[in-house]
């Protein structure tokens, strides 16, 4: 797996494209953030469509990114499921009132307060969904650095991230290797283990690998200090597009969605949108 | 002391490597179905004591932002935090094992495997659900009950997997130190 | 008279955790602009003299300096590795170390960010660059879609950005196949011509990096300077012999001769070589006085590959149709440049990948239906990083691995195990950590561990890789024995000496189908399996043609015998 497609960029020209990699960072984390503090469905409502929006500006098709959606489609389905067999009363708790939709055996009546409740939770994971697979598929990994320094993280956290994207594929080629030589040699970590044996196992399986990754760390250190890394306290950015006004728009918007969710959300004291009164 | 930072970026980096990869791509069946071993706790325990507290946290952070990511969704922050406190965790409690100097007998791996469960309770079964909880409104039973099993198994794999490595590390460097030119 | 670039005076050093001094007492000026090729078995200190230069000594691998060392004016063990990368520009052995940026064009830039260029001037420089050492169209190419000289090439670059005065190479031909190898000594050459740069390249493969000429040529022994000489001088001597370095085989073949190498007969460069008609007469008498070796039964056949084919992605076939037979107790060669199919062949024989055609029969029996442990008791598979392999820290519990889940008694177990640490002559060791071991002692490690599943064949990845010779020679002869044992070893490699010495059949592989099955002798003096398959043509060819054979490629067979005589019986 390339380090490109590590995270499926997909490169072609489009609004989105063209924004810098620190715009759609930060656009992402101001996005991403106003849908983690609001449950006002008429928000989420509104963050939902310019979610949708982005996604058509980026030119990015959806079978290209279908498998991405069908697992969080599942893993959506499955969360649902699970907040609702460990409390069928989650959405009665919060909304107040109780409207018997569908009789089942014991407490598992199906409520319109947690059918609402679902639906809104449902919403608030999907809004994010465009707008990170816009992220992930239409920022150049090469710009990830770079994009943090421009949102003010350290450069070099943000040359830790490049470097962990650099060699994803190189680790996961040696993992492959040094796995299928274990697995010549019968070190298993299949179901017909016991729990034990295949810790054990894995550790084997490990060992190889940290080791060799541990021997990397030092060639790599060394490489990037003969190379003047850390000698100043900043340093520039090949990769580095400069601001443009789409960037300066964008991010405007960002910081308005955050604060006119906040305003919406919180102005009556709660946090929740309730039709039921 | 600047060439230890160099030596810090670069261990971030590559121990977010190995996080992503172990994490997105290793599948060890739990024998609860449908769960699987997360070993990735496992190196960042020891990668956490190797390289401290800070290193501990990014490694943890990034490594769990980019699996989420490579999902193809946003990231879960609330497990994304609660990775970042396991390598914080671990990395400022078990910041004196002395796994680089070639010492790792009983006595630190006792330390060692206290200390990752704490931090695992503390990330899995604090962190975690309390965040889920304020983020997304779930059912506490649930996450409470998610952050449970998270807790025993990544404890678990930290602790039999990461002193497993940190052992077998550790007696390499001690093979170094008495070495007389070949 | 110019100053040295670089000057050691009585300089000596020795790593902290070590009890003697690596480099003692050395004394070496190096001009502005020579060409200084740094040669030295392993553990000489060739390596070590490098990273004082460029100031890894004593900044990041800590020990104690004597003496002095000027390097460009600056005061090396105590300016600091910032203070000498401007000066020193540094390519390490490992490209994917090295390779730091995402793309070429990043990587190339790293030192640039890090002096904060601006942007417009760094994508000029970088542009510029990337031309002198040809990679300029290659500038958005991320690092695994580039061949290993590629690569190089963008490290080369990357320290050039600086206008460094002196470019050093760390064995720069232990992870290229031969002919990269020879394109990155010609790049060296070119660019040293164009830019006046001081070179030094540390490496034990003295023939291939004579293809271009150096101007001196500092043999370390044992921490020490055991000769600074011309070429010319050093390769009439017999100090290379006596310190473990391979002298080129035309030079060995002429000694085989009866030729006196001196230094009028020029003999550096075979194409500098200057021999006489009487010298002439005595190589063409010395080929002609032995009569043909006598040619190895056909065995019967152990592993029969028919049709093979194998694509990861369905449009892309990574091998096609690919057919051959090996036959019992054969001693094999695959080569082929990297991609063509090598390593996924011997994935697909180990079961590690599935056919999607064709049909493998080992010993008679197909292979379709057979595990991948199953096959493992059959073949065993040693890959090429030894590092890789090992997953306990004691040499016994290592070996005894892949036997353990088969319902024998530890007993029995110990036996086993026992008898297969004997053979790889371990035994005295089979109570150590494996951390204490060298290289090659875990490469045979390695081996045991396989070997102790008992299978009848054994493939290895690259065996030789990044090995001096004297650790080849420990090697390969451990794998003749085993050989004469009867076990059928098959090795893929780019090491033609390998071949040429020790396997007697090569199969070539390009582009995913095999391209010959001929004597190693007949591919390296075929030029365009040689190109295909990424190899050079051996000297011995050249020397053969030049000296008037007809026959080269009885010529190359003829020193082959030879060569084995001497090695068998002492020489």
């Amino acid at each position: 797996m390339a380090a490109k497609t590590v995270l499926n960029y997909l490169p072609r020209r489009s609004f989105v494209h063209d924004l810098t990699g620190t715009t759609k960072l930060a656009f992402f984390l101001l996005f991403t953030f106003a849908g983690m503090l609001t449950y006002d469905t008429r928000v989420l409502l509104g963050l939902l469509g310019v979610s949708l929006l982005a996604f058509r500006a980026s030119r990015i098709r959806v079978k290209e990114i279908r498998f991405m959606l069908v697992f969080m489609l599942v893993f959506l389905l499955m969360n649902n499921f699970f907040v609702f067999l460990f409390n069928p009363n989650q959405g009665t708790e919060i909304y107040g009132t109780r409207h018997v939709l569908l009789h089942l055996p014991g407490r598992f009546a199906v409520t319109a307060e947690e059918v609402f409740y679902l639906f809104n939770i449902t919403l608030k994971y999907f809004i994010a969904l465009p707008v990170a697979i816009l992220f992930i598929s239409a920022t150049d990994p090469s710009e990830f650095a770079a994009s943090l320094s421009g949102i003010g993280v350290s450069y070099r956290v943000g040359y830790s991230v490049a470097i962990a994207l650099r060699y994803i594929p190189d680790i996961q080629r040696d993992y492959h290797s040094i796995s299928q030589a274990q697995q010549a040699r019968g070190v298993e970590l299949g179901k017909k283990e016991p729990l034990l044996t295949r810790l054990k196992n894995a550790a084997g399986i490990l060992l190889p690998l940290i080791l060799s990754s541990l021997a990397r760390i030092d060639v790599i250190s060394n490489a990037m200090e003969l190379r003047g890394f850390g000698k100043d306290k900043t340093r520039t950015w090949y990769r580095r597009r400069p601001f443009e006004k789409n960037d300066y728009l964008v991010l405007a918007l960002g910081a308005a969605l955050l604060a006119g969710s906040i305003v919406i959300t919180f102005h009556d004291g709660n946090r929740f949108y309730n039709p039921f009164i | 002391m600047k060439k230890n930072s160099i030596k810090t970026v670069v261990a971030v980096g590559i121990g977010a490597a190995l996080f992503f990869v172990l994490g997105r791509f290793v599948n060890i069946p739990s024998g609860i179905p449908n769960t699987n071993i997360s070993v990735q706790y496992a190196i960042l325990g020891m990668l956490a004591t190797m390289y401290g507290p800070v290193a501990g946290a990014l490694i943890g952070f990034i490594g769990h932002t980019l699996i989420d990511l490579s999902w193809g969704g946003a990231p879960w922050w609330s497990w994304v935090l609660a990775s970042t406190a396991v390598g914080a965790a671990v990395g400022f409690m078990g910041r004196k094992l002395p796994i680089s100097e070639g010492v790792f007998g009983k006595k630190e791996i006792i330390a060692f495997a206290v200390i990752n469960v704490i931090a695992n309770v503390i990330a899995w079964l604090v962190i975690a659900p309390v965040l889920d909880i304020a983020i997304y409104a779930e059912p506490a039973a649930k996450v409470f009950a998610q952050g449970a099993m998270a807790a025993v198994a990544n404890s678990i794999t930290a602790v039999v997997i990461g002193a497993l490595l940190c052992a077998a590390y550790s007696k390499t460097i001690a093979g170094k130190g008495t070495l007389d030119a070949e | 008279m110019t100053t040295p670039i670089i000057s050691f005076k009585d300089f000596s050093f020795q790593y902290r955790a070590q009890k003697r001094p690596t480099l003692q007492e050395i004394n070496l000026a190096i001009m502005p602009g020579e060409r200084i090729l740094i040669a030295g078995p392993s553990g000489s200190g060739k390596s070590t003299l490098g990273s004082c230069i460029n100031g890894l000594i004593p900044f990041s691998f800590p020990g104690e300096v004597k003496g002095e060392l000027t390097v460009d004016g600056v005061d090396a063990p105590r300016a600091g590795i910032f203070e000498l990368s401007a000066h020193v520009g540094t390519v390490l052995q490992d490209p994917d170390g090295q390779f730091i940026g995402l793309t070429v064009g990043e990587d190339i830039a790293f030192a640039l960010e890090n002096a904060c260029t601006p942007q417009d001037e760094m994508k000029e420089i970088v542009a510029r660059t990337a031309k002198l050492v040809e990679i300029e169209d290659r500038l958005e190419s991320a690092p695994h879609e580039l061949s290993g000289g590629q690569k190089q090439r963008v490290s080369l670059a990357g320290v050039m950005v600086d206008q460094v005065k002196v470019l050093l190479f760390d064995e720069p031909l232990a992870n290229l196949d031969p002919a990269a190898g020879k394109q990155a000594i010609e790049l060296i050459d070119e660019i040293q011509r164009k830019t006046g740069t001081t070179v030094i390249i540390i490496e034990h493969r003295l023939e291939d990096v004579l293809w271009r000429s150096v101007d001196r040529i500092v043999l370390m022994s044992e921490g020490r300077i055991a000769a600074d000489m011309r070429p010319d001088e050093l390769l009439s001597t017999d100090l290379l012999k006596a310190h473990g370095i391979r002298e080129p085989l035309y030079l060995t073949a002429l000694r085989y001769a009866g030729v006196d190498v001196t230094p009028a007969l020029r003999p550096a460069q075979i194409c500098t070589l200057a021999l006489c008609e009487a010298q002439k007469e005595k190589v063409r008498a010395w080929f002609q006085a032995a009569a043909a070796g006598e040619k190895a039964a056909p065995q019967k056949p152990l592993l029969e590959v028919r049709h093979l084919s194998f694509g990861y992605a369905p449009d892309r076939p990574t091998l096609r149709d690919v057919s051959f037979s090996i036959g019992k107790g054969e001693m094999v060669a695959i080569v082929g440049r990297n991609g063509a199919g090598k390593s996924t062949l011997s994935k697909l024989i180990c079961g590690f990948e599935t056919p999607d055609d064709g049909t493998m029969c080992f010993d008679g029996e197909d292979m379709a239906d057979m595990s991948i442990r199953e096959r493992a008791s059959r073949i065993g598979y040693v890959l090429q990083n030894p590092n890789q392999m090992i997953s306990k820290t004691m040499i016994y519990d290592e070996v005894a691995l892949g036997i353990r889940r088969r319902g024998y008694t530890e007993e029995q177990i110990r036996e086993k195990v026992e008898q297969t640490l004997r053979i790889c002559g371990l035994y005295p060791f089979r109570n150590w950590p494996i951390s204490a071991l060298s290289f090659g002692q875990k490469k045979r490690v390695t081996i045991a561990s396989v070997l102790v599943m008992g299978p009848q064949m054994i493939i290895l990845d690259e065996p030789t890789a990044g090995q001096d010779f004297q650790h080849y020679t420990e090697i390969m002869e451990f794998l003749r024995e085993l050989n004469a044992q009867g076990v059928t070893v098959v090795m893929i490699t780019h090491d033609m000496h390998l071949m040429l010495e020790y396997t007697p059949r090569a199969l070539v592989f390009s582009e995913g189908e095999m391209i010959a099955d001929r004597s190693a002798a007949q591919v390296l003096c075929d030029g365009i399996l040689v190109r295909r398959a990424a190899l050079k043509e051996t000297s011995l060819f050249a020397l053969a043609k030049s000296c008037g054979v007809d026959a080269p490629e009885a010529f190359v067979e003829r020193f082959i015998d030879a060569d084995r005589e001497v090695r068998t019986h002492g020489g």
